[in-house]
């Protein structure tokens, strides 16, 4: 039925399957939707944040996963600008599920905020110093460049570029793309930090402040250096699964491993500063506010596990593995570490939100425990399925993976001759 | 260009001084602070944190069996603070803003996103968000202050030492030829309604002032001092336990109820 629209070469399921693997996802969205849809028109009395709990589920999550997102930037950087001609099998994925990680925060963001339609407020009446109108001003300008990103894929549609004027179109667009992934890599290393900062920066919050270099606290670079750690991980996972669930050979065994290795390098370098970063808060910085930094880590369940999951188990583990080229060629040990990498990002920012917020500052004041409301969790089931379906379409009818149809050809031939 | 001049009055530096010894947990400075501002009640169904108290009495024990069980009283509002104020900075779109001729930290709801980073940001946990639109029960939408304007769903709101009641003041000394308020002329709902006379406030600039007096006295202190806020609200205590308290934070407190 829709023959036309998917590439030569290409093997897809049958529409009526595809259709069947959609609706359980456009269920999901359309729950999380109406979740979503209740805050907005009834306010933010659906969710269960309240004044001391100021930031909920939504914050954390948009912020794990803007830096999953990270994998978009960093790989054209690696691509575009370090001529690491290898991820080439992967940048278009990537686009793709920036665009997804980005595009759902932001809209996530807009459910988050009291007034959503002052949102050009920040535009209009920016106050400079603070992190968030950096964050704001970035993610809203790479979302942009995202998109632009994004339209070379839908030009190269089997049935899009009979269109002259688009084929042209698309051919212009990609002489830019370098340029392109060199302004993306600019606004994200800067909104990538700006997301750390924004806790850093809060000397009211013993917990989060950090010390750093001129206006930046030390969590923005490491929030960076998380993120670009993490993003090759999300990247390698999410090709990992879409090659099981369609069972297609998407790309070559080099670009995960290469994926693998470039997570490992950087997590480790970050594992690294993490830990300096750490034993310089704990003996200098919350002493220096009034603060004993074992004191945050008397409220159960916060306990000093959570600091050791983070660095220990979710850090060094996995950077370890990564970094061993024998561990990491098995996927059997290259899949698991990606996975705590993802999950130990996921975790550092649950740490700078939730636990944060969670610890009292005042002398007499109460430890605050928060749990998301129905449409809390719906809004962000939402992103997911938007996330699932954007990609199944994308992977769907544009060409992701350069090296499926050579793989795909290689098989048939495989066959033939056996034949 | 207008060649309208504003009058040159001398800045001032608006604080308050709270004895805490004196402060029995009435609650009638919270009940004046939302009448005169124009606070709405929240929903029955809904918690206490998600109440909007501009200014909330903490009771606070010393943890301590009988006889040895103390108990305080702690009414804690924005503490306007004076330098790193935190919520200032932290405001994407400048709603927030210290007023140089006062010091007083002010919120523009007309302007505020709805972010509440500036309620992340505060260590004192004294902004609120309008959860709800604001409604009153039938009837008594007709004793709102009519210099106050009430603030709408999905914006940050906070103790602004009713602003209300300094610009009736300004007004009145303008009307009569004055570019200085006289000590007292302007006094929160808060301090007017204290029936122990608890809640000091003044212009912590003017050395001569009674504020000023008592909160370089050897029994001021301010919460989270170490935080280097410079905040302008002090208390007052003659119990060492309560001082140590506010000096040790985390370690010491024991919250019991709020007022």
């Amino acid at each position: 039925m829709d023959r036309a629209w998917i590439s030569r070469g290409l093997e897809r399921a049958p529409f009526w399957k595809f259709l069947l693997w959609l609706t359980p996802w456009f269920g999901l969205l359309a729950f999380g939707l109406y979740g979503a849809g209740l805050c907005l028109i009834e306010g933010l009395n659906q969710t269960n944040m309240d004044n001391r709990f100021a930031f909920g589920i939504w914050i954390f999550l948009d912020l794990a996963v803007i830096a999953l997102g990270a994998g978009a930037f960093f790989t054209g950087f690696l691509l575009y600008i370090l001529k690491r001609h290898e991820l080439k099998a992967v940048i278009n994925s990537a686009v793709v599920l920036g665009l997804i990680c980005y595009s759902g925060a932001v809209a996530v963001l807009a459910v988050d905020v009291g007034q959503p339609l002052r949102a050009w407020f920040t535009f209009w009446h920016p106050n400079v110093h603070s992190m968030l109108t950096e964050v704001t001003f970035c993610i809203t300008c790479y979302l942009i460049v995202l998109s632009i990103e994004y339209v070379p894929l839908l030009l190269k549609n089997r049935r899009v570029r009979r269109i002259p004027a688009f084929l042209v179109f698309e051919f212009e667009l990609h002489k830019v793309m370098p340029v392109l992934a060199g302004i993306g890599t600019l606004l994200s290393f800067f909104h990538q930090g700006s997301l750390g900062g924004l806790y850093g920066v809060l000397q009211g919050r013993p917990f989060a402040f950090r010390e750093g270099i001129a206006i930046w606290p030390s969590t923005f670079f490491l929030f960076i250096l998380s993120a670009i750690a993490a993003g090759p991980s999300f990247l390698l996972l999410v090709t990992w699964a879409v090659q099981k669930i369609t069972r297609h050979e998407l790309v070559k065994k080099s670009a995960f491993t290469f994926l693998g290795r470039v997570s490992g390098t950087l997590l480790v370098l970050y594992v690294m500063l993490k830990a300096l970063d750490t034993l310089w808060w704990i003996n200098s910085t919350t002493p220096s506010m009034g603060f004993q930094a074992h004191e945050f880590y008397a409220w159960r369940p916060f306990g000093t596990w959570i600091l050791f999951s983070e660095i220990i188990v979710f850090g060094l583990l996995p950077a370890l593995v990564l970094l061993s080229r024998r561990l990491r060629e098995k996927p059997a040990w290259l899949i698991p570490a990606a996975v705590l990498v993802c999950c130990g990002v996921a975790l550092n920012r649950f740490v700078m939100t939730i636990q944060t917020l969670a610890l009292p500052t005042l002398p007499f004041d109460q430890f605050m425990t928060y749990w998301p409301s129905w449409q809390e969790v719906a809004t962000f089931l939402a992103v997911v399925a938007y996330g699932v379906i954007l990609y199944s379409v994308s992977y769907r009818y544009l060409n992701l993976f350069p090296h499926e149809k050579e793989a795909a050809a290689e098989k048939f031939t495989s066959v033939r001759l056996a034949a | 260009m207008s060649d309208i001049k504003k009058p040159q009055t001398k800045p001032s530096r608006l604080g308050m001084v709270i004895d805490i010894d004196k402060c029995n947990g009435c609650g009638s400075c919270m009940v004046a602070c939302a009448v005169e501002n124009n606070v709405p009640p929240v929903p029955q169904a809904a918690g206490e944190r998600k109440a909007i108290t501009w200014l909330k009495v903490y009771r606070v024990s010393n943890g301590q069996e009988f006889p040895n069980h103390r108990t305080v009283f702690i009414p804690v509002s924005c503490q306007q603070c004076g330098t790193h104020t935190p919520c200032v900075s932290v405001c994407p779109q400048q709603a927030v803003d210290v007023d140089p001729q006062t010091g007083v930290v002010g919120q523009m709801p007309e302007r505020c996103l709805g972010c509440r980073y500036c309620m992340a940001a505060c260590p004192y946990h004294a902004r609120y968000f309008n959860w709800w639109d604001p409604v009153w029960p039938a009837g008594m939408e007709k004793a709102l202050n009519p210099a106050v304007s009430p603030r709408m769903r999905g914006v940050v709101e906070k103790c602004n030492f009713c602003h209300g009641r300094y610009h009736a003041a300004r007004a009145k000394a303008a009307a009569e030829g004055r570019t200085e308020l006289a000590p007292g002329e302007y006094l929160p709902a808060c301090a007017e309604a204290c029936p122990t006379g608890a809640i000091k406030f003044g212009d912590l600039a003017d050395q001569g002032s009674e504020v000023s007096q008592m909160a370089s006295g050897e029994q001021a202190f301010r919460l989270l001092e170490s935080l280097g806020t410079e905040s302008k609200v002090y208390y007052l205590t003659r119990q060492p336990w309560v001082r140590q308290l506010a000096a040790t934070p985390l370690k010491n407190g024991r919250e019991e109820k709020h007022g």
